[in-house]
């Protein structure tokens, strides 16, 4: 065997050593849910012994843990499925119109422009517009995510789509199909990769978002996950056990999702990210 | 009108128009109330001109957040590029289980950043100060979160921690682009591993470099969530970024339109460090 294709071990043993950095944290927040007061008080770090799943079932009744799951996946599913329909859409627009017209020129750097203003600028005037429109609820939110997901999702397709050849749907017109057509069933899919990116980046985003939630949504029925353990937090913050469980319940579903598509997760970022 | 022009002009100008009413307008107004002095509740308010952002420059609360939110950001910014480069180097060399140690590294990206932040509040406040008292440590005995010295490393070690994922994954990327055959090459020249990476790695990752370092100040510069979970903005006020401060002010402490003069500022500071990053890495890059 040559030397480049042998194992390094001095480098995998330090990556081994990092990498205990990482799920110490993760170790911790399971334990520590699993315990009751006493193990705790013994050690933090020991092995749960008892296995009270009692937090679990105390923490889901606490912060109707069911009701936020609902709310979070409603919201990330629908929002993410619109965005990648709608944005890709305006994307193709303005891909294939910007060197030939101003109007889609500077539609494109009206959005991307949009990447630098902190969104501190506009919580204060967005909370009171999306209560005078009565928005103030799931699908405002929903709608908010769409049309602010623009800014960066036009970026990244528009640089995708200016790469795909025009003689493809060139041939499509040609052959009568519609612009719409033409889009549906020629560019969309081919943005295959791209999409899944996008997806995937919109996905973590919006399903772990904490600051849009709290400041648009009024009822705590629509809450979110990560909502839900902010004032789950304000409530209950002496007991730990119970607290972690709360925690870890609100983590488990993308980390259960992460372990069947960790691989395509990965990849889908890096394949977006060198186009 | 062509059918196609049509047709493109119906794909973008609803998203043209709701981006307007949802973005667009609403940052216009923010300009406009930092002029007034409106509280956020009452009914009326009076155009106070640049009042307000007269006060902020005298305002130490502001002053003290700009400081913690540039300290807090720079610290954070190289840590992540540093690890993240290095893990990405290690993660693309030749090692044992290569896959799961990606899937591990990038785990913390995945998980939100408020509980996460909970969970560190947790180990600062119990975990660490128990181990302290254990071993003796005067030093580790102590919350760190509840210094007004030292809990801005409790916040800048959960963000580097959660931040390093999101930027190995894309230097892993910018890795994969570079040609075998470069590395090929210098091996025959006899280049050392040092050289190696200085005069061939390095440069083929600037673009990735850039994008890596613009990426981490900014959201360093937006840091919320984390501030939130772990201090609350405290001790005193120790921690409290500008995003932090327009909200709490904001919200719930009546400065409406003081802190939308705030956040003027705070875009223009955010536009010219941006543009000036962008200048000087891009630059370096050629």
């Amino acid at each position: 065997m040559n030397k480049e294709n042998s194992t390094n071990w001095g480098v995998t043993l330090l990556i081994a050593l990092g990498s205990v950095l990482i799920l110490i944290p993760l170790y911790m927040t399971i334990s520590i849910a699993l315990k009751n007061p006493e193990e705790m008080a013994n050690s933090v770090f020991s092995l749960p012994i008892g296995l009270h799943f009692e937090n679990f079932a105390n923490a889901i009744e606490a912060t109707n843990f069911f009701g936020a799951l609902k709310n979070s996946t409603i919201i990330t599913v629908v929002a993410v499925g619109i965005i990648l329909l709608t944005n890709s859409l305006v994307s193709y627009a303005i891909a294939r119109n910007m060197d030939k017209f101003k109007f889609y020129k500077g539609l494109y750097f009206y959005f991307i422009s949009a990447l630098f203003i902190p969104f501190q600028i506009i919580i204060l005037p967005v909370v009171k517009l999306t209560t005078t429109l009565q928005m103030n609820n799931i699908p405002g939110l929903i709608i908010l995510y769409i049309v602010y997901g623009l800014a960066f999702n036009i970026f990244v397709y528009v640089g995708y789509i200016r790469s795909i050849p025009i003689e493809l749907e060139e041939a499509a017109t040609v052959d009568g199909a519609s612009t719409y057509g033409t889009f549906w069933r020629v560019i969309f899919p081919l943005l295959a990769p791209i999409n899944a990116t996008i997806a995937i980046l919109s996905c973590l985003s919006i399903w772990n978002d904490f600051l849009l939630p709290l400041i648009i949504l009024g009822k705590p029925e629509s809450y979110t996950l990560p909502l839900v353990q902010y004032v789950f937090q304000g409530q209950f913050s002496t007991d730990f056990n119970l607290a972690f469980a709360s925690y870890l319940l609100a983590l488990a579903p993308m980390v259960i999702v992460y372990l069947f598509v960790q691989k395509w997760i990965i990849n889908g970022i890096t394949q977006g990210a060198v186009k | 009108m062509t059918k196609r022009q049509a047709a493109f002009y119906s794909m973008t100008i609803p998203a043209l128009l709701l981006f307007f009413l949802l973005h667009t307008y609403p940052a216009i107004q923010g300009i406009f109330y930092s002029f007034t002095n409106w509280d956020g509740f009452s009914e009326g308010y009076r155009f106070v001109g640049f009042n307000n952002y007269a006060s902020l420059f005298k305002d130490n609360n502001v002053l003290n957040s700009y400081l913690f939110t540039f300290k807090y950001a720079l610290v954070v910014t190289i840590l992540i590029n540093v690890l993240s480069l290095l893990i990405a180097l290690g993660l693309n060399s030749n090692i044992k289980y290569r896959n799961l140690f990606r899937g591990i590294y990038f785990l913390p990206n995945i998980l939100g950043v408020l509980i996460i932040g909970y969970i560190f509040n947790y180990f600062f406040s119990n975990v660490l100060t128990q181990l302290g008292d254990k071993l003796g440590s005067d030093v580790l005995s102590v919350n760190i979160l509840g210094s007004e010295k030292w809990a801005w490393i409790g916040v800048v070690i959960v963000s580097v921690w959660q931040g390093i994922a999101f930027n190995t994954i894309l230097y892993l990327a910018g890795l994969q682009t570079i040609p075998k055959d470069l590395y090929e090459a210098s091996n025959i020249d006899g280049a050392g591993k040092w050289t190696t990476f200085w005069k061939i790695t390095f440069p083929m990752l600037a673009g990735f470099f850039t994008i890596n370092m613009v990426l981490a100040l900014k959201n360093g510069l937006f840091v919320f969530d984390q501030i939130i979970a772990l201090t609350g903005g405290g001790p005193g006020r120790s921690t409290q970024s500008i995003a932090l401060l327009i909200y709490q002010g904001g919200f719930q402490g009546g400065e409406f339109a003081y802190q939308s003069a705030n956040a003027v500022i705070y875009f223009i500071v955010i536009i010219a460090v941006s543009i000036a990053q962008l200048k000087f890495l891009q630059r370096k890059e050629m």
